[in-house]
């Protein structure tokens, strides 16, 4: 997979970023090898092994509880059947072998956050392995081998006086979010930059999104990212030493921190240093990476498999019962919508960015021309929605009450600015504006005799800028067009007034 | 008066001669005065045992037909099975105090079957001991000799059963911790078939091998207790929900052409001659009532303590790792969390529980585990295999259940002898198989028993045989002294 390797820092954008320019020779020797694990939170209804709401955001601190997630003397935990199917579900879309027996180990260690002592994980035998990703990164392909996608659960959260818990005067522990079922998506160390890693990190997260399986948030943790970073000399083939990176909490923060991790390692490789394997922490307000802990002080986990959870046999006709329910992923509906409907790539890649916005552009398309669903859509729309921070489907107005709009537009009931205003009060409020436009007389002025009285005395009272236009300054025409718009309160057809004034200005 | 079975106590009870109320204030009485000396409670739980006995006095007055044998009959549960709102401490001071807010499943089915609940037994500290000598709270008596011990780690049930307090008990066997203190204390105690019992309320020791069981003072009971406690359960999923059939449907059926075989290794070497001489004895009764006798062989039998001692190690040590002091039980206040965590757990187990929890972390440690761990799961699979090959050729297995008979308090101070009680009663742990001990003798005076072993779910067929045995015998209706003074 080296082949596709693309030359950090080659694009002159390391230096333009870094902190230490004189690195910047430094790293063009090198060649970054990046490994990235994701932890994503499942949209199941419970919790992994209990039967507790795993939606537990906003709740009391640990009344979101049980004694099984409390880890209580006594409790057992029971498999979530949901959190498996969207675990497979998940495997297969990133093109994973299912292998038709795995089993739960437990994970052993010490901290507060964790109510057993241990974590129940998956080690020798994970629900699945060997897929791969793949997507662009400036032009080129890339495809990032996924060594495998397991399932666990999650920790409980701590609050606490000061940064670390080691040096807090006091910890309050939180329950809550314990036990809720947690996917680890392990990727291998095929990425050669931080764009790479980034991409593939929109990417993946996209698919999880559109499978319906996790809610993507960085920000809350539901979406979460460490990476393995490591430089090798350019050309060679052996890997060197490997920094554990955490704490990113954006694509932003992990882009940052994987070039800034790039530039530190080339830094002491160049000055002839050496690395040791660590954990850093990338700090946002320093915007930097931090030794947190030296493999010295690395966990023996002590796997050893679940005594309380028999082995999980999953036969191939429940994988492929699985594989049934799985919607088309946004790569394969992006080369789909650009052939239907003839988008650009560029076009098909935004519209398909979500699969809200996919479904809404696809429901559109078929009532209007695509090419104006689509303009309204990446345009007015995708303003309003980031405005307004409500998505279209979600919406007062809604996919079907935008259809509504669309099609009177299409039509020539309405013009574009009239279109675009109804837009804006109706997409909270919601209604149909069919009915407004009717109730307010918005309809479009297209009567030819009456537009052509109103052009004349825009053209008479403007005699200016008739007479520029007459000379040749095309510019001159919209400050007319402006007019005869304002005269007809907004409702008369641009193209006609276009006409008509140049007819009459011939 | 003697002390009874819950048969007769349930044809007691039916015939008016009794009621819940005052057999409960019976066993209390009884229990009270046989406390000082004997130890077996914990707590007894006189508060909630009058509400059950209140309750399953209405159940028996309004269905006495339909109400189950165990309706009103008092009995007592292992302080590892968790009570909501009752104080569970497993033996260890590291959960003194502490009261779970739900009750497991095995004793719920109990309770909604009108148990009335006595109290909570003492026991070795989360079940890791062959004496309950290892009791946070002080060791327990023998019923036959009150210097000596009464088994363990389910002492104390074995102890309140074998004392005439209460008819029965529920305990817990993860090596032999029903069995082994049932044959010391002269009871019957049955290890289900690992699965039939859900453990969901049972405070773990070892994940793979802990089951749930009856201590009783007769075979039928034994059957009675199984047959109410058994079953699937959603709770556990390593609980077999496969339906149970009747268990009491082979007793009477006797042991007329059925195959008994006698291991070798669990005759041989270690083996009290005495002890030896009961059982065979026994073996020779079974001849008598028509059953064929043959010598069988479980040659990895010699690894069965060193597999034991490093998988129940092994899953302690995880299962104990929740005791650290921060959310329940026992904590040692510090300012530094490590130091909290050392301090709490070293105060809070005692040294077999840390020897146990130090061994068990060893073994999964990296680069350890393939040595140990690991090849203690393949050896675990020859064994069961054994068995399984065994029982091609035999319908049940028949043994003593300790090599020994009571020994007396603080004579066992090494953890190796100690181990060695389980000699006999740990592969039968490790292959997920049931076995009961029923008394057989004595030797002098000191209980002996006998222990039948079957294929993984023919647990009636271990029925089958004991009572053939029993009924074609004395031993059970034998009273230990402190039994006499039953009311």
């Amino acid at each position: 997979m080296a082949h596709l390797a693309i030359a950090v820092g080659g694009d002159g954008r390391v230096s333009a970023q870094t902190a230490e320019p004189q690195t910047n020779s430094a790293v063009s020797a090198y060649e970054a090898v990046i490994g990235l694990e994701v932890h994503a939170q499942l949209l199941t209804r419970s919790k992994m092994f209990c039967a507790c709401s795993a939606e537990y955001i906003g709740k009391p601190a640990n009344s979101n509880t049980c004694p099984v997630c409390l880890g209580l003397p006594g409790v057992l935990p029971v498999i979530n059947r949901q959190a498996v199917e969207y675990t497979v579900l998940t495997a297969l879309a990133l093109n994973c072998e299912i292998p038709e027996f795995t089993k739960f180990d437990r994970k052993n260690y010490f901290y507060p956050d964790l109510p057993k002592g241990y974590q129940i994980s998956q080690y020798d035998m994970p629900l699945s392995r060997n897929g791969w990703l793949e997507f662009e990164v400036e032009g080129a392909p890339v495809r990032c081998g996924i060594t495998r996608v397991h399932l666990e659960e999650d920790t409980g959260t701590l609050h606490h006086a000061g940064d670390v818990l080691q040096s807090a005067r006091s910890s309050l522990v939180d329950l809550n979010r314990a036990g809720v079922p947690l996917m680890e998506i392990v990727g291998e160390p095929d990425l050669r930059s931080a764009e790479a890693a980034r991409e593939y990190l929109v990417r993946l997260r996209q698919i999880l999104m559109y499978i319906g399986v996790n809610d993507g948030n960085l920000e809350q943790g539901s979406f979460r990212c460490d990476a393995n970073v490591s430089l090798r000399v350019r050309g060679s083939d052996a890997l060197g030493t490997k920094v554990e990176i955490k704490n990113m909490n954006s694509f932003r923060a992990v882009h940052r921190a994987l070039q800034y991790e790039i530039e530190r390692q080339a830094a002491v490789l160049a000055g002839g240093g050496t690395l040791v394997q660590e954990t850093r922490g990338w700090v946002e307000a320093r915007g930097a990476t931090v030794s947190q802990r030296s493999k010295e002080y690395a966990h023996d986990y002590r796997y050893f498999p679940e005594p309380d959870l028999p082995p999980l046999a999953l036969d191939s006709a429940y994988t492929e019962r699985v594989r049934r329910t799985m919607p088309e992923l946004p790569a394969a509906r992006a080369q789909r919508l650009q052939e239907k409907f003839g988008l650009s790539a560029y076009d098909a890649a935004v519209l398909t960015a979500a699969r809200e916005d996919a479904d809404a552009y696809e429901a559109l398309a078929s009532q209007v021309p695509a090419k104006l669903a689509a303009n309204w859509l990446m345009g007015d729309v995708a303003a309003l929605a980031n405005e307004r921070r409500v998505a279209l489907h979600r919406s007062g107005l809604g996919v079907d009450g935008l259809a509504a709009l669309l099609r009177l537009l299409d039509a020539g009931t309405i013009n574009g600015p009239t279109a675009k205003a109804l837009l804006e009060e109706l997409y909270e409020s919601g209604g149909d504006p069919a009915a407004v436009v009717q109730e307010r007389g918005l309809g479009q002025l297209d009567d030819e005799a009456a537009l052509l009285a109103i052009v004349d005395e825009v053209i008479a009272a403007n005699a200016a800028a008739a007479a520029d236009f007459r000379a040749g300054k095309e510019a001159a025409l919209g400050r007319l067009v402006g007019q005869v718009m304002k005269a007809t309160g907004g409702k008369a057809q641009p193209q006609l007034v276009n006409r008509l004034l140049r007819e009459r200005l011939a | 008066m003697t002390a009874r079975t819950i048969t007769q106590l349930a044809h007691e009870l039916r015939e008016g001669s009794t009621t819940p109320r005052r057999l409960l204030d019976n066993a209390l009485a009884h229990a009270e005065a046989a406390e000082p000396s004997l130890h077996a409670y914990l707590a007894l739980t006189r508060e909630l045992a009058e509400r059950q006995a209140d309750e399953a006095g209405r159940m028996l007055e309004r269905d006495p037909d339909g109400a189950s044998p165990l309706c009103g009959v008092p009995m007592a549960l292992k302080d590892v099975l968790c009570v909501d709102g009752v104080e569970t401490t497993a033996g260890s001071r590291i959960l003194s105090g502490w009261k779970p807010p739900y009750t497991g499943t095995a004793v719920q089915r109990l309770f909604d079957a009108g148990a009335v609940c006595v109290g909570k037994t003492n026991c070795d500290e989360f079940a890791m001991g062959s004496s309950t000598e290892n009791s946070a709270f002080g060791p327990a008596g023998n019923p036959w000799d009150v210097e000596r011990v009464p088994g363990g780690s389910s002492g104390g049930s074995a102890a309140t059963v074998a004392a005439g307090t209460v008819p029965y008990a529920l305990g817990s066997d993860t090596g032999g911790s029903i069995r082994q203190p049932a044959s010391l204390s002269g009871v019957v105690g049955f290890k289900p078939t690992y699965g039939r019992v859900s453990r969901y309320g049972l405070i773990a020791f070892a994940s793979s091998l802990d089951q749930i069981g009856p201590l009783t003072r007769s075979v039928e009971d034994a059957a009675i207790v199984y047959a109410a406690i058994a079953g699937g359960d959603p709770r556990d999923s390593t609980c077999d929900p496969r339906p149970l059939g009747d268990p009491l449907e082979t007793l009477g059926r006797g042991v007329e052409g059925l195959r008994l075989g006698v291991p070798r290794e669990y005759m041989g070497e270690g083996i009290d001659p005495d002890v030896r001489a009961r059982v065979e004895e026994a073996m020779a009764v079974l001849e008598g009532l028509g059953a064929s006798l043959r010598e069988v062989s479980l040659p990895t039998t010699h690894a069965g303590l060193s597999t034991y001692y490093i998988i129940a190690p092994a899953e302690c040590s995880s299962n104990l790792a929740r005791y650290d002091g921060v959310r329940f039980g026992l904590r040692e206040d510090d300012p530094s969390l490590t130091e909290m965590y050392l301090r709490t757990r070293d105060r809070g187990f005692g040294v077999e529980v840390k020897r146990r929890v130090m061994l068990g972390t060893y073994a999964l440690s990296s680069g350890y585990y393939d040595a140990y761990y690991r090849k203690a799961q393949k050896v675990r699979t020859v064994i069961a295999e054994e068995f399984a090959r065994v029982f091609e050729d035999v319908d049940a297995l028949v043994s003593p259940t300790s090599p020994s008979v009571a020994f007396t308090m603080g004579d066992r101070d090494d953890p190796l002898s100690m181990y060695m009680c389980d000699v006999v009663t740990l592969p039968v742990n490790l292959a997920g198989l049931p076995g009961i001990s029923v008394p057989c003798g004595f030797s002098p005076e000191l209980p002996v028993g006998l222990q039948v072993i079957a294929p993984r779910f023919e647990d009636a067929r271990v029925f089958q045989v004991a009572h053939a045995y029993e009924q074609a015998t004395e031993w059970h209706t034998s009273q230990s002294p402190l039994a006499a003074t039953a009311a």
